[in-house]
């Protein structure tokens, strides 16, 4: 009777046991906001004034990808953001927005925006926040009105909710539309490429013999634009790409200074893998017409780089095993998981 | 004797503190209405949206459809020389001539008579800097800012003159004149901002006290933004839409606004 007793006191502990175990395995992990990777710099993007919540950054992923937020409800920021294409619109030189009009730029990567000081191309916007004005009004992209987008979601059965859940109010503030979309954006960090794994230590990551001579070159000589970690110094730079038909000015058309004219901001070197066409326009298809560029092809139009033109030889002169090593450094630079992070996705 | 010194005393004293009520009692802590407003006409006369027809200096004719600036930042002097600066979140105002109900700025300030007025056509460096939780009201870019706001080059816009013109061949007539501009984020970029200042005693002082409300009434000659320093031609150019175009019509602007008179 005894031992009875006993065992049905065992098998009653293990069934509370395992019913615990299982309630927490269905509890979800508890929402991480942002965390700065331990290789990368202070962000720049001033998260004091707008700390990253679930429920906040859960109403920015659902904004990034609502089709209200076009005119016709057509198209929303994840349609030229693919994730898939590290949040570019791969394959597309310019990109197309609301009934197919073509833009005159290639859509930038929603990648370690909390690391810049300025936005667009040219840099015409400062202040993350300010960033999706700018697409949704533009006529070539989603060609809608602030106010409208704002009565839309008002109008809308779940938003109100969704706002109150994430700001305490039914209200649909612009700040808080913005911010949230902010908070999206801010979230979309690429910190786990190999080249990540190797300046953490972690497991036995190392570079091979290529990667790592490629590495010394990139320092020595496309480092001074495209720094480390991060891979761009964030400045606006001629790069010596030949003026096309467009005539795109770059930097000069939010400066008006003649010396920004053919300026574009340094865009960074993560996850060039998935991110083709290449330079403002699109208009170099492939990582090795981009290297070609810069050793044969660079022009002098007006405010050429000086590190473009030193020793009175445009561009920067590589062999083909340079060429051959720099890109394999380049592919360390790839974060595939960064494309599947669920928690970005639709 | 005594009895007349003592009358003679008392009735001085009658007369000046008869002397004193007959001059307004101004109490600087209190506080007043005063509102100014914002005039539009063109040369001499009152402007007509979308029917009036005007020349300009370049001896053009033309219409307007829309007429909209920012006044901000106001400040008045006083007549012992102090400056009372209107507190800044409630010193933006945005004049929509298609609105009659944005005509006047309404402002609470210290009691006193004002001798001058100044403010900013526009908005500041700092307020155009400021995180978007601080851009409330007329400065809203989901509502009054909406159609005065660069969202390319972040920067609300100050002033913002539509309208039609034979003399432009192209696209119907149509010139767009938006001057914006507050001097760059991080890089140096034009700069526009005009601060106004306006003599008030020629035309009438301001009298401002709390039993009564005071109105400054201001005239906006359209004209002089389009001449002065600079004649504006539409048919040399008829679309303005970022900073460094904008620039001599800001010139002009700063001196389109006179003070007509006050109604105390």
């Amino acid at each position: 009777m005894n031992r009875k007793y006993w065992l049905f006191i065992i098998f009653f502990l293990a069934g509370i046991y395992a019913c615990q175990k299982e309630v927490t395995d269905t509890i979800p992990a508890p929402f991480v906001g942002f965390q700065k990777p331990t290789n990368f710099p202070e962000p720049v993007y001033h998260f004091n004034t707008n700390t990253v919540t679930k429920d906040g950054f859960e109403l920015g992923r659902k904004l990034f990808y609502e089709t209200m937020l076009s005119a016709n409800n057509t198209i929303s920021c994840g349609s030229c953001h693919i994730q898939t294409a590290a949040f570019t619109h791969h394959g597309h030189t310019v990109s197309h927005g609301i009934f197919d009009r073509m833009g005159t730029r290639n859509s930038p990567p929603i990648m370690n925006l909390a690391w810049n000081s300025s936005f667009m191309w040219d840099g015409g916007i400062a202040d993350l926040d300010l960033q999706a004005v700018a697409p949704i009004t533009n006529h070539l992209e989603m060609d809608e009105t602030m106010p409208n987008v704002l009565n839309k979601l008002r109008s809308s059965p779940q938003y109100p909710a969704l706002f109150k859940k994430a700001y305490g109010s039914e209200d649909i503030t612009t700040t808080a539309f913005l911010k949230s979309l902010s908070q999206f954006m801010a979230m979309c960090v690429s910190s786990n490429s190999k080249y990540d794994s190797v300046m953490r230590h972690q497991g036995n990551a190392t570079f091979t013999a290529d990667e790592l001579a490629g590495r010394e070159l990139v320092k020595q000589k496309c480092g001074n634009c495209h720094q480390e970690p991060l891979f761009t110094d964030n400045s606006f730079r001629n790069n010596g790409l030949a003026i096309s038909m467009v005539n795109d000015e770059g930097r000069y058309l939010v400066t008006q200074n003649s010396a920004d004219r053919y300026r574009f901001k340094v865009p960074s070197l993560r996850n060039l893998a998935y991110t083709a066409p290449y330079m403002h326009d699109g208009r170099l298809l492939t990582l090795s017409a981009v290297l070609d560029h810069y050793t044969t092809q660079v022009q002098n139009t007006p405010n050429l780089d000086p590190l473009l033109q030193q020793n009175s030889t445009l561009g920067i002169p590589l062999t083909a095993e340079e060429k051959t090593r720099i890109t394999a450094f380049l592919n360390t630079l790839n974060d595939r998981s960064f494309l599947f992070d669920k928690r970005l996705s639709d | 004797m005594k009895k007349f010194l003592s009358i003679a005393v008392l009735s001085t004293i009658l007369l000046s503190s008869c002397k004193k009520d007959s001059t307004p009692e101004y109490d600087p802590n209190v506080k007043a209405d005063l509102s100014v407003e914002f005039d539009n006409i063109a040369g001499t006369a009152d402007l007509q949206l979308n029917t009036g027809n005007y020349t300009n200096a370049a001896g053009e004719s033309f219409k307007v459809t829309k007429l909209k600036y920012y006044v901000s930042n106001f400040k008045l002097t006083n007549a012992n020389g102090t400056v009372y600066t209107v507190p800044q979140n409630d010193s933006y105002f945005l004049i929509d001539e298609s609105d009659p109900a944005t005509h006047e700025a309404e402002l609470s300030v210290p009691e006193g008579e004002y001798t001058s007025v100044s403010f900013v056509l526009g908005v500041d460096s700092l307020r155009n800097t400021m995180d978007v939780s601080q851009r409330t009201g007329v400065l809203d870019v989901s509502g009054a800012a909406a159609d005065m706001y660069w969202s390319w080059n972040s920067g609300y816009i100050f002033f913002k003159m539509d309208g039609t013109s034979p003399s432009i061949p192209a696209m119907g007539g149509v010139f767009q004149y938006h001057v914006g501009g507050f001097g760059g984020y991080s890089s140096p970029q034009p700069n526009n901002l005009k601060t106004i200042t306006l003599d008030l005693t020629a035309r009438g002082t301001p009298k401002v006290k709390a039993s009564k409300s005071t109105n400054i009434h201001l005239m906006v000659d359209i004209l002089k933004a389009l001449g002065g320093t600079t004649t504006m031609s539409f048919a040399t150019i008829a679309m303005i839409h970022s900073a460094a175009p904008g620039t001599p019509v800001a010139n002009n602007y700063t001196n389109m606004i006179r003070h007509d008179h006050t109604e105390n």
